[in-house]
């Protein structure tokens, strides 16, 4: 499936947050939205899942505009993958993976065997089946967020939009959780990620959005996209982008650290 | 670590507890100064519905049927609802302090009821009077809520507790300028809750707005999960987050105001049953709700039993409520054993 925002735009009152943002993602692309904080990455996801909406622009999936799907409708392409929280109830993991499926639910419904099934097979893929009957609240952060993958593989969506995934978790926990994203793409899943980690965006997409001041300020593969100069003018500081292995992977490193 | 496995199944837990308030009602029915026994209590009830010959005497029957039973059915209604609307209060203010009179219903009713004593209405029309000024004084509280800056939930709650307050000191005043030989120790009496002197034309007037409420509730209540991880994640995973907690709000307030109106303010029920009923079925709603309909029941009718037999003179339900209710709040958030 693949999604493509057009022109979008978004305000706060007179408040300018988002101008003219477009872009697109193809089936099975990962795409990393990058920037600091504060830019605006947060808002241009409310907007694409509907919870906002643009002061101008819109978002199509398959070429069908978003803005006139309902909750539930929306929620069978995309799926939204929060940071890994703390609710104010203590589900079972279980549980907490099972309300994915209440999107394609009768609204007087609860989950029945095919739910159940779904979201087992989904812990399953994920690796967190010993999980199952704990409590969300007293597992570990980066399990957390594999299990909040496993809500939105179970909602049956073929985009997943997640919000700095990797921002809350330690070094393995971040690439345990990557790399299992990273392996969805290649089952067909799309993924839009934001992330201020430009190594991030290096390590695990196919294209790199740039967003700065609420405007695009660069598109397309990371390696043509993230330059010296674009880092330096995203977050105000001297880097050096370096390559390893013959090109096959770069990295940024802070300006004048290896002299 | 709680593992799951050791517990009961959590549809077994709910058979016991309907069970259990069989057991209350047909107990409750035996209980009382004047002896019916369960003997009697078969006989009366089978004669509604065919002729048989008596083996009673027509006061047990009547007094069966136009008080004693109606007394329990209302408690058990109350109940019930108070722990529901209690349960759907938490979850859809995301707050697991919330009450039922979070909104204000139940200073709401109170100021209705004082008012209609103060000017002399009969005894249905203080139950009228005090249903219609819930009703009213939560519509007030969702209107300047939703005008409230800021996040919606806080506003609500600050809206409740500004309007709660407000409404309350018009109660002061009733009270102030009522008539101390008859009007004020009736006002008095109402405030502190009881389910002295129900007929069974008190059950039915609860029952239209107490099935009307309790019915979505009960069948809504797996998306109630999801309003608990705020709006925007409910809203992502396929639900109309607005729309469900307006309903859900007008539902919870509809059944808190009927229960109000009959029993006067009964606290704590709406508080400790959901938290009694977390601590044994967890927090998914699927059983959650269930279990404080039927723990609510149980518990308002135990109660009452205690307010009707304890001593020669009613004690009212409120003060009882309060009295094995806070202690019993203190235990459970002490006591460790988190279900979910």
């Amino acid at each position: 499936m693949s999604i493509k925002v057009e022109n979008l735009s978004f305000s706060y009152g007179e408040k300018e947050v988002l101008k003219d943002v477009s872009f697109q993602a193809e089936y099975g692309q990962f795409l990393s939205v990058l920037g600091p904080n504060g830019v605006g990455k947060s808002t241009l996801f409310r907007c694409m899942l509907g919870l906002l909406k643009p002061t101008a622009g819109g978002t199509y999936i398959d070429g069908k505009s978003t803005a006139d799907m309902t909750a539930s409708q929306l929620s069978h392409h995309m799926a939204y993958i929060p940071q890994s929280h703390n609710p104010v109830f203590n589900y079972s993991v279980f549980d907490m993976v099972l309300m994915g499926t209440t999107g394609k639910m009768g609204n007087f419904s609860a989950p029945g065997k095919e739910q159940i099934r779904a979201a087992e097979k989904a812990l399953a893929r994920l690796g967190i089946s010993h999980l199952r009957d704990r409590g969300y609240a007293n597992i570990s952060g980066g399990e957390r967020q594999l299990a909040l993958i496993a809500r939105a593989l179970v909602q049956d969506a073929k985009i997943l939009i997640m919000d700095e995934p990797s921002s809350a978790l330690d070094y393995g926990n971040r690439m345990r959780v990557m790399q299992t994203v990273k392996s969805l793409t290649k089952e067909g899943y799309t993924v839009i990620q934001s992330t201020h980690d430009p190594d991030q965006a290096f390590l695990y997409s196919d294209r790199v959005l740039a967003i700065h001041g609420g405007r695009v300020l660069a598109y397309g593969e990371p390696k043509e996209t993230i330059c010296d100069q674009l880092i330096s003018t995203l977050y105000g500081v001297e880097v050096e982008v370096c390559s390893l292995y013959e090109d096959r992977m770069r990295v940024c490193v802070p300006a004048n650290i290896g002299q | 670590m709680n593992q799951k496995k050791q517990h009961m199944s959590y549809p077994l837990i709910l058979t016991v507890m309907g069970i259990l308030l069989i057991m209350s009602i047909i107990g409750s029915v035996v209980l009382g100064r004047y002896p019916i026994a369960f003997k009697e209590l078969v006989g009366i009830v089978a004669s509604q519905f065919m002729e048989i010959e008596a083996w009673w005497t027509p006061t047990q029957a009547s007094l069966l049927l136009n008080h004693r039973l109606p007394r329990i059915l209302l408690a058990c209604m109350v109940g019930c609802c108070l722990a529901s609307a209690g349960a759907s209060y938490q979850g859809v203010f995301q707050n697991p302090m919330a009450a039922p009179d979070i909104l204000g219903a139940s200073n709401g009713a109170a100021f209705g009821a004082a008012l209609a004593i103060l000017l002399g209405g009969s005894s249905t029309m203080v139950i009228v009077a005090a249903f219609a000024s819930s009703m009213i004084t939560v519509g007030m509280v969702l209107f300047v809520g939703n005008r409230a800056k800021g996040k919606r939930v806080i506003g609500l709650i600050l809206a409740g507790i500004m309007i709660s307050s407000l409404v309350s000191s018009g109660t002061s005043f009733i009270k102030l300028v009522a008539d101390p030989d008859d009007q004020l120790p009736a006002i008095t009496y109402w405030l502190m809750g009881s389910l002295n002197g129900t007929d069974p034309g008190d059950v039915k007037f609860a029952l239209i707005p107490m099935a009307i409420g309790t019915i979505p509730l009960f069948l809504l209540r797996w998306r109630i999960n999801l309003l608990t991880l705020g709006d925007e994640e409910a809203q992502t995973m396929g639900i109309n987050a607005k729309r469900l907690r307006v309903i859900v709000i007008f539902c919870s307030t509809l059944i808190t105001a009927a229960s109000v109106a009959v029993s006067g303010v009964i606290g704590w029920v709406g508080l400790v049953i959901p938290h009694l009923a977390r601590r044994l079925v967890g927090n998914n709603y699927r059983y959650l709700m269930p279990a404080s309909m039927l723990l609510g029941a149980i518990f308002l009718l135990l109660v009452d039993d205690l307010s009707r037999n304890l001593l020669m003179t009613e004690i009212p339900i409120g003060i009882l409520t309060s009295f094995i209710g806070a202690p019993f709040f203190i235990y459970l958030i002490t006591k460790d054993g988190e279900r979910y």
